[in-house]
C-alpha cells in the first residue's frame, strides 16, 4: 500500500541510555525517556500519561508534572485509558501552556482533530507540545482483560508483573516467576474480533501515523523499540535528546525483524478493518448501514 | 530637524493611506437568543480578532461592537442563539438574515441545537408568554454548524479563515477550505437536535466508540465519565449543547483534512500574524 507506515522524517531503533527507565520499560524505554527530557527542559510542563488506578493494571489518565510522577507510570497497560478526557483539564487546573500526550494512534487521531476543529477545547489547539504515539493492533477494555488474564490464564491480575505481546503470542509474567503464552487467536488480533473493544475494528491506523513521535516494539530486537519521527516539533524535540545524550540507536535497516515486518503488520490491520469498515455496510445482509465515520457526518 | 520629522511622519501617513483596503469579507454576529457568550468568545481571540478585521473580515453587523442598526447584506452572518417563535421580531430578523447573506453560520450550541434554551417554560418577566425557542435551522435553512457552548475562540478563529480562503483564496487554498468546512455543512445538515444520547445512539451503539475520553473534555458541563472504558453521560447535567458528538473522532473524520494538521495549523499561524 506504501501508506501504512504514515509520513516520516526519520526511523531507527532505539532504546533509552537511563538504566532506571531500562529497568521499568516495556521495552527500549522511548515514552518515559522521551517525556523527562522534554520535562527537564521545559519542552512541556507536563504529560498526560496512563497513571496507576486503585485496581490493578487499571489505568487512569494522569497529569505528570514531575521526572517522580513520570516514573509511576511506565509500561504498556494493554486496556483502555481515556487519554483525552484530561487535554482540557491540563490546561486549566493544571494551567499548562505546553502538553504532552501519550496514546493509541486512535487518540492521535482525537488530538489532531481537536486542534483542527476544537468544539469543545478552548485554549487546547496552540497547546500540545508533544504527542507520542504508541503502535497499536487494537486495545481491550478493562473486562476484557480481566477476562482474558484471570479466566483464560488463570493468574489475579494483581501477580501479574508484566504483560507484553510477541512472536505470536500473548505473555503474562507473574509475581512468583510463572509464565503464560496465550496465542494471539485466543485474544484477537484484527483477523479474529474477540476480546478487543468492537471500535478498535475500524481503526486504520497502526503506528501512529498522527503523533509527532511514535514508537512500539515491533521492528526492533528485544529491549529496543522502533522510533518514526513524524514532525518537525517531534523532529526538533528528538535532535535534541538525541544529542543530550537520552538514546542508544541503531539504523532500521540494520536491526532485525525491521521495518518489513511493521509495514506487514500495519498492512494486515488496516486490510482488515477496512474490510470491516464495507461489511459494515450490510453487515449479516442487515438492509441498513451501519455508520461509516470516515464519509459522512450523518 | 523637529519640522523635518514632521514631513517624515507626514510622508508615511498619506503612504499608509494611499495602500489599498485589503479585499475582506462582509461578516457580521446576529443575535438572537443567547446569552452572548459566543460572542465573548469572538471577542477572546483577543489580538487575533485585531488581526481578523484588520485583514479579512470588514464586520458590519453587531448589535454589540458595530453602529448599525438593520440587517446589511453579509458573506458570512455568524448566527448567536436559537428563535423565539413568540417574538415576532425575532422571526424576521432571522428569515431577514437568511436572505441578506450568502452563508448563514449557526454559532454555538443555541443556534445549532437549542442547547440550554430547550429547557425554557416561558414565564420570564417581562416577556412571560415567551416560551418557545427554535435552533435557526428550524426556521430557515443553515449551511454550517460550529457547535459548543461556548464554541472556542479558536474554533472560530480557523472557521473564519477558512471562510475567507473559500471566498477569497486561490485555487488550492478555495479547494482547502471547501474540504474543511464540509463537515460543519454536514453537521447544518443531520439535524437541529443534540444531547449526549448521541453518543450512545451514533457512537457506543453504532460499534464505533474507542474510549478515547475527547466527550468528556469537550462537555462544558462535565457531564461526561466513562464506565467500562466509554462515555457516560449524567443526562440530567446535559445541556444539550453538541459538542461531545462533533468533537468526538467517531463521529466524523476526515482523512483529506485531519492527517494534514501540520501545514494546516502552519497556514492558520501564518494567517494570524
Amino acid at each position: 500500500m506504501g501508506t501504512e507506515l504514515g509520513k516520516y522524517k526519520l526511523c531507527v531503533s532505539a532504546r533509552s541510555t537511563d538504566k532506571a527507565i531500562l529497568k521499568k520499560a516495556q521495552d527500549g524505554g522511548i515514552v518515559t525517556q522521551l517525556f523527562k527530557f522534554a520535562l527537564e527542559n521545559n519542552i512541556i510542563d507536563g504529560a498526560i500519561v496512563a497513571g496507576p488506578s486503585d485496581e490493578p493494571w487499571r489505568p487512569r489518565p494522569f497529569i505528570a508534572t514531575t521526572v517522580e510522577e513520570l516514573m509511576m507510570s511506565p509500561g504498556t497497560k494493554y486496556n483502555i485509558s481515556p487519554q483525552l478526557s484530561l487535554i482540557k483539564e491540563a490546561t486549566r487546573s493544571y494551567g499548562l501552556d505546553k502538553i504532552g500526550i501519550v496514546g493509541t494512534p486512535c487518540q492521535m487521531q482525537a488530538v489532531r482533530k481537536g486542534q483542527l476543529y476544537p468544539v469543545g477545547l478552548r485554549d487546547v489547539p496552540d497547546k500540545i507540545a508533544l504527542a507520542i504515539g504508541i503502535f497499536c493492533m487494537e486495545n481491550f477494555p478493562y473486562q476484557s482483560l480481566k477476562q482474558l488474564v484471570e479466566d483464560h490464564a488463570a493468574i489475579k491480575l494483581k501477580s501479574v508483573k508484566k504483560m507484553e505481546v510477541g512472536k505470536g503470542k500473548f505473555w503474562i509474567y507473574g509475581e512468583r516467576g510463572q509464565v503464560i503464552a496465550m496465542p494471539l487467536k485466543w485474544i484477537g488480533e484484527a483477523a479474529h474480533h474477540k476480546y478487543e473493544q468492537p471500535g478498535c475494528h475500524v481503526c486504520l491506523d497502526y503506528v501512529a501515523n498522527l503523533s509527532d513521535v511514535s514508537t512500539g516494539s515491533v521492528g526492533s530486537p528485544d529491549g529496543w523499540s522502533t522510533v518514526f519521527v513524524r514532525t518537525k516539533k517531534g523532529d526538533n524535540i528528538w535532535a535534541k535528546a538525541i544529542e543530550s545524550g537520552c538514546f542508544e540507536t541503531k539504523p532500521i535497516d540494520q536491526v532485525k525483524p525491521g521495518l518489513e515486518l511493521i509495514s506487514k503488520l500495519a498492512n494486515e490491520k488496516i486490510g482488515a478493518n477496512q474490510k470491516t469498515v464495507e461489511e459494515r455496510k450490510a453487515r449479516c445482509g442487515a438492509h441498513k448501514e451501519l455508520r461509516n465515520p470516515y464519509i459522512s457526518v450523518k | 530637524m523637529p519640522v523635518k520629522a514632521d514631513a517624515k511622519l507626514k510622508a508615511e501617513i498619506s503612504k499608509k493611506e494611499d495602500k489599498p483596503v485589503a479585499d475582506k469579507i462582509k461578516a457580521g454576529h446576529v443575535h438572537m437568543s443567547g446569552c452572548t457568550g459566543c460572542e465573548v468568545a469572538i471577542a477572546d481571540n483577543y489580538e487575533g480578532l485585531l488581526t481578523l478585521l484588520d485583514k479579512y473580515v470588514d464586520w458590519v453587523y453587531d448589535l454589540t461592537l458595530a453602529d448599525v442598526r438593520h440587517i446589511p447584506k453579509m458573506d458570512v452572518a455568524l448566527v448567536e442563539g436559537s428563535v423565539c417563535i413568540q417574538d415576532v421580531l425575532s422571526v424576521e430578523e432571522i428569515v431577514e438574515t437568511r436572505e441578506k447573506s450568502a452563508l448563514v453560520v449557526a454559532l454555538g450550541g443555541c443556534a445549532c441545537y437549542g442547547n440550554i434554551t430547550r429547557f425554557s417554560r416561558g414565564g420570564q418577566t417581562n416577556q412571560p408568554q415567551h416560551e418557545s425557542y427554535l435552533p435557526i435551522g428550524d426556521i430557515i435553512k443553515v449551511d454550517a454548524y460550529i457547535p459548543g457552548c461556548a464554541p472556542t475562540p479558536q474554533m472560530i478563529r480557523n472557521v473564519c479563515v477558512m471562510a475567507y480562503l473559500l471566498l477569497k483564496g486561490n485555487k488550492e487554498q478555495q479547494e482547502l477550505a471547501k474540504k474543511y468546512l464540509t463537515p460543519l455543512m454536514q453537521l447544518a445538515e443531520r439535524g437541529t437536535t443534540a444531547c449526549g444520547c448521541d453518543l450512545m445512539y451514533d457512537i457506543i451503539n453504532q460499534g464505533l466508540c474507542m474510549g478515547c475520553g475527547s466527550c468528556a473534555a469537550a462537555c462544558p458541563v462535565r457531564a461526561i465519565t466513562h464506565e467500562y472504558g466509554k462515555p457516560n453521560v449524567n443526562r440530567e447535567m446535559c445541556i444539550k449543547c453538541g459538542a461531545c458528538y462533533s468533537q468526538c473522532p467517531r463521529s466524523w473524520f476526515n482523512f483529506d483534512v485531519i492527517p494534514e494538521f501540520e501545514g494546516i495549523m502552519e497556514l492558520i499561524d501564518g494567517a494570524m500574524k
